[in-house]
């Protein structure tokens, strides 16, 4: 092979093509961005807040309510988002929720990927009474709105991080199965892997080498739509106080705490960390429309 | 032969057509300065490969390319009206009632949710005024004549609960419906069996006839065109290489195209290849592939694929006639029998 | 077509059944009502008592049998903490959730529809893209806090519309619904726009991709090569192949925008079966949680099999036993 094939090729590595058709799309790339920030601002918060919100210590109730732009009693701070009812800083709670929200949905989603993934492949490579048995399962789950089973459980495990992301894996982990079982389902049949087997690869490594990676492409645009699902989802149910304890504050609570006084025009306690929430949601759905568009070519556009 | 030059009567007649496709500052033709003429009841026959523009040439005789595709012609003259600057109501007008077309696969013409009478009826209804009960008849007459059998209980069935071959007659029912005066039909037998194919052929070579309506047939089948076409183009990347009388040109090709289509095909008029007689014909294949749009080469677009290509071959070769009426767009044409 | 809709009951029958197994089961987990009930200064006696009479005395599978046969019968059992039949309680409140469910469905469709038509009819102008872009930021949108941002803007800041509850309502055939009136509208709005904002964004999306999809296709073309005018192509040829996704989507959806209505409702005090089942499972009154989601069970199953029906009704090629070939 020459060198110019070689770059040929190169060029021509799907990574690279995928790469390439991402960047395509300016809102993609502005997606991706906004994603990079909104990480990168979740996990240097206790770095970048001003004041740690959980640390009494540091709260004035005195500060309580006060609107955006104020200076702290003390003079020393400038609350540039408002502060709450114990007068906690809005911005440096909303960067250590975010930091939550973020933990809570990537968790989730890895856990729900990782159990849905090798469900699915095995019901889609051997078939057989376990994948009749794994489907009617996925059916009737998916049948089920997520929001209820997810509230059921928190019901009966009552509230924590490890018990929501438990309840998020458990109302999410059917849709990778479902999509990991058709996509094996149809490459099993193809030559590439009667050929492994003539060959007498063991099962595990055709399942794994082979089969896996031509799963991956379709898995990758569910998780990102899912990592927002998840990540909704905990808000969701932390607002209606079944999420997250208040010891570990995420977006959804702290929109509700800011829930009464929205009556009486102090609209900012609930206001901003929405819009956190809103532009992390965005950013995710953005980079999962685009990896929609480069992953799936039958539906990319002419 | 000559008369067809006559283009007061012609039915189309169209020279300098291009379909151009804007992208990243250049523009792609897809379609790059081809002229057509057809007169009325003549049969012409477009051959080329995919790719070579050929449908993208059909659409925009119907003024059917979409955006970002853009028509331009020198002349564009169908049944005498001007349709350079039609607007779409003109266009309606034509489409349909003087020009038909026929597509390549019928399980994809006939909408899949709309019943054959919904889809006939509406045919006239759009271009005439008449009762629903009218253009029933209309429609069951028509089924009829393209040799469709019980056509009132076929009217009412759905696309799917027709076989393919089924589904292409009443395509080409739907084409005759409102006796146009020119059908351009893309490739309509290739996705049928073969002897469907050679029934349909020979049926729509009939109707034609007896109706007078002229043909522009578009196909990469020179064997379709030799038991069809009384004139023939051949186009390659866009452009028409080779036109002329269909037994010239098939007994004489003058481009290098033009004869490996005809050495790659089995069967196509045989008995006229003078050089090969007596021998056993063996079926050759054209090296390469023809390019991508977007990437075609300057000058004469076959070069890279021409074993006689030379470097006069960077420029386009205008078109110029080898014999009345048989023009090649070749600075090699090939070594021709007779002078 | 009648053997069909008997095969498509027997299969919901049997999905019910299966479900009630499975939410007993899930439900009966649910902590120990007894605790919350009970006096805590209540002796073991008074404990065995207050069991005997709520029957959690018996062990599960008795406990099932018992719940099964009866709810054939209609009950599912008496609430534990209002002591009337749990039905009964999900019932009374039914009306306005279905109320608000369907007002939201219908502003999704009847906006989603329109709009992701003409998005996909002219994909690279500005209106299109404005479109497109809306419908993602509305993808993004976190239901409960646009309620909030809901009440702020147009309850507190502007005061035009009612910041919670149902208003008055008026009865048809014994229905209190609040589409009859103006002022029910004017409770009705803001909860309903609420709710039917995700579903407005999927529904513009599908409609749209539908759309562009069917443009592509050679009946399309077909269709205009025969001299229809632009309306007839798109209201007809095009419109009639993107009604079956869409009529599936809006059944599969409908169940869960009743079950996400648990949101819409805690945060505007409307009077429909959320609150109540939010309540109930706070309080572990376990059988109103189970009798509201063997009613949503229901409810999907009852909407699969109209989903089913209309599908067969739109598409020819499915459901119709013996086609043509």
């Amino acid at each position: 092979m020459s060198a110019a094939d070689q770059a040929a090729v190169m060029r021509d590595h799907p990574l690279r093509r995928w790469i390439r058709a991402y960047a395509d799309s300016r809102l993609a790339l502005a997606g991706l961005g906004l994603l990079v920030l909104i990480v990168a601002a979740a996990i240097a918060a206790p770095w970048l807040a001003p004041q740690n919100p959980y640390d009494l210590m540091q709260l004035d109730m005195l500060d309580g309510r006060l609107p955006p732009g104020s200076v702290s009693g003390d003079g020393e701070l400038r609350y540039l988002l408002g502060t709450d009812a114990q007068g906690r800083d809005m911005l440096s709670a909303i960067l250590y929720g975010l930091r939550i929200s973020v933990v809570v949905g990537v968790a989730a989603t890895l856990l729900a990927l990782l159990v849905g993934m090798t469900l699915g492949l095995v019901a889609g490579y051997f078939g057989g009474r376990f994948d009749a048995l794994l489907m009617r399962v996925v059916d009737i789950q998916l049948a089920f709105p997520s929001i209820l089973t997810a509230m059921i459980l928190l019901a009966l495990f009552g509230q924590g991080i490890d018990k929501i992301i438990i309840a998020l894996v458990a109302s999410q982990w059917a849709y990778y199965a479902r999509t990991t079982r058709s996509v094996a389902m149809v490459e099993a049949d193809k030559a590439y892997i009667e050929a492994a087997r003539l060959l007498g690869l063991s099962t595990l490594r055709i399942v794994f080498r082979h089969l896996l990676p031509n799963c991956l492409p379709p898995l990758m645009v569910v998780a990102a739509l899912q990592v927002a699902a998840a990540i909704a989802l905990e808000a969701t149910l932390s607002f209606l106080g079944l999420g997250l304890p208040v010891t570990e504050p995420s977006l959804g609570l702290l929109i509700a705490n800011g829930f009464q006084y929205l009556y009486s025009g102090r609209y900012w306690i609930s206001l901003f960390p929405g819009l956190a929430l809103l532009l992390t949601l965005l950013a995710l759905n953005l980079v999962a429309d685009q990896l929609r568009d480069v992953l799936n070519p039958r539906l990319r556009k002419s | 032969m000559n008369s067809v030059h006559n283009a007061a009567q012609a039915v189309l007649e169209v020279t300098g057509l291009s379909v151009g496709f804007a992208q990243r500052g250049t523009v792609l033709r897809a379609v790059d300065d081809i002229s057509l003429h057809i007169a009325p009841g003549e049969v012409l026959g477009l051959v080329g490969e995919s790719g070579s523009g050929k449908s993208m040439t059909a659409y925009s005789l119907l003024g059917l390319v979409e955006p970002p595709g853009q028509v331009s012609a020198d002349t564009f003259r169908l049944c005498g009206k001007e349709m350079r600057a039609a607007d779409e109501r003109a266009w309606r007008q034509l489409r349909g009632r003087r020009i038909a077309m026929i597509f390549q696969d019928p399980m994809m013409t006939l909408n899949p949710v709309l019943r054959i009478d919904t889809q006939m009826v509406e045919a006239i209804h759009a271009h005439r005024r008449v009762g629903r009960g009218a253009a029933l008849e209309m429609a069951a007459a028509a089924l009829q004549r393209v040799g469709i059998a019980d056509a009132p209980a076929r009217l009412h069935a759905y696309p799917h609960q027709l076989s393919g071959g089924m589904r292409q007659r009443v395509a080409i029912a739907i084409a005759l419906l409102n006796a146009p005066d020119l059908i351009v039909a893309d490739e309509p037998t290739t996705a049928l069996d073969v002897t469907i194919q050679a029934q349909i052929l020979a049926e729509m070579q009939a109707l034609c006839q007896a109706s007078g309506t002229a043909l522009l047939w578009i196909t990469h089948d020179l064997a379709v065109v030799a038991a069809l076409a009384d004139r023939v183009c051949v186009m390659y990347a866009g452009r028409i290489v080779e036109q002329g009388p269909v037994d010239q040109v098939l007994a004489q090709p003058a481009h290098p195209y033009t004869r490996g289509l005809l050495d790659s095909t089995p069967a196509a008029a045989p008995s006229q290849h003078a050089d090969n007689a007596g021998a056993t014909r063996r079926l050759s294949t054209i090296p390469g592939l023809p390019p991508a749009l977007g990437e075609r080469p300057e000058g004469c677009a076959f070069r890279p694929r021409c074993a006689r290509a030379s470097a006069a071959c960077l420029q386009v070769p205008a078109l110029v006639a080898v014999s009345p009426g048989h023009e090649v767009r070749c600075f090699h044409p090939l070594a021709r029998v007779s002078a | 077509m009648p053997f069909f809709i008997l095969r498509r009951c027997l299969q919901a029958v049997n999905v019910l059944v299966v479900m009630s197994l499975l939410v007993f089961a899930g439900v009966y987990a649910i902590g120990s009502p007894l605790d919350l009930l009970v006096d805590p200064q209540a002796t073991t006696e008074d404990l065995a008592r207050a069991a005997a009479a709520l029957g959690l005395d018996q062990p599960v599978w008795v406990q099932y049998g018992r719940f099964l046969s009866r709810a054939l019968g209609g009950d599912l059992g008496d609430s534990f903490i209002h002591g009337s039949p749990a039905i009964g309680l999900i019932l009374a409140r039914l009306p306005a959730t279905l109320e608000l469910a369907v007002v939201a469905m219908l502003i999704a469709v009847g906006l989603g529809v329109p709009l992701g038509l003409w998005a996909g009819l002219h994909p690279d102008t500005v209106g299109g893209r404005t479109i497109m872009a809306g419908s993602i930021v509305g993808f993004s949108l976190p239901t409960f806090w646009v309620g909030l941002m809901l009440i702020m803007v147009f309850s507190v800041q502007l005061g035009w519309l009612p910041a919670g509850g149902r208003g008055p309502t008026t009865e048809l055939f014994g229905l209190p619904l609040s589409v009859l009136s103006v002022e029910g509208w004017r409770h009705l709005i803001l909860p309903a726009t609420n709710l039917a904002l995700f579903k407005l964004a999927l529904i513009i999306r599908l409609t749209r991709s539908g759309t562009r999809e069917a443009l592509q296709q050679d009946y399309v073309r077909f269709a205009r090569a025969k001299g229809l005018s632009t309306g007839r192509v798109v209201g007809v040829h095009v419109l009639k192949n993107i009604l079956i996704p869409v009529v599936t989507v809006v059944g599969m959806e409908f169940g869960s925008l009743v079950a996400f209505s648990v949101v819409t409702e805690s945060i505007f005090a409307w009077p429909g079966m959320g609150k109540l089942l939010l309540d109930s499972i706070t309080q572990l009154d376990r059988p109103v949680v189970l009798a509201y989601l063997l009613l949503i069970v229901l409810l999907y199953i009852v909407i699969n099999l109209v989903v089913d029906l209309v599908y067969a009704l739109l598409d020819p090629r499915v459901g119709r036993g013996g086609s043509g070939r």
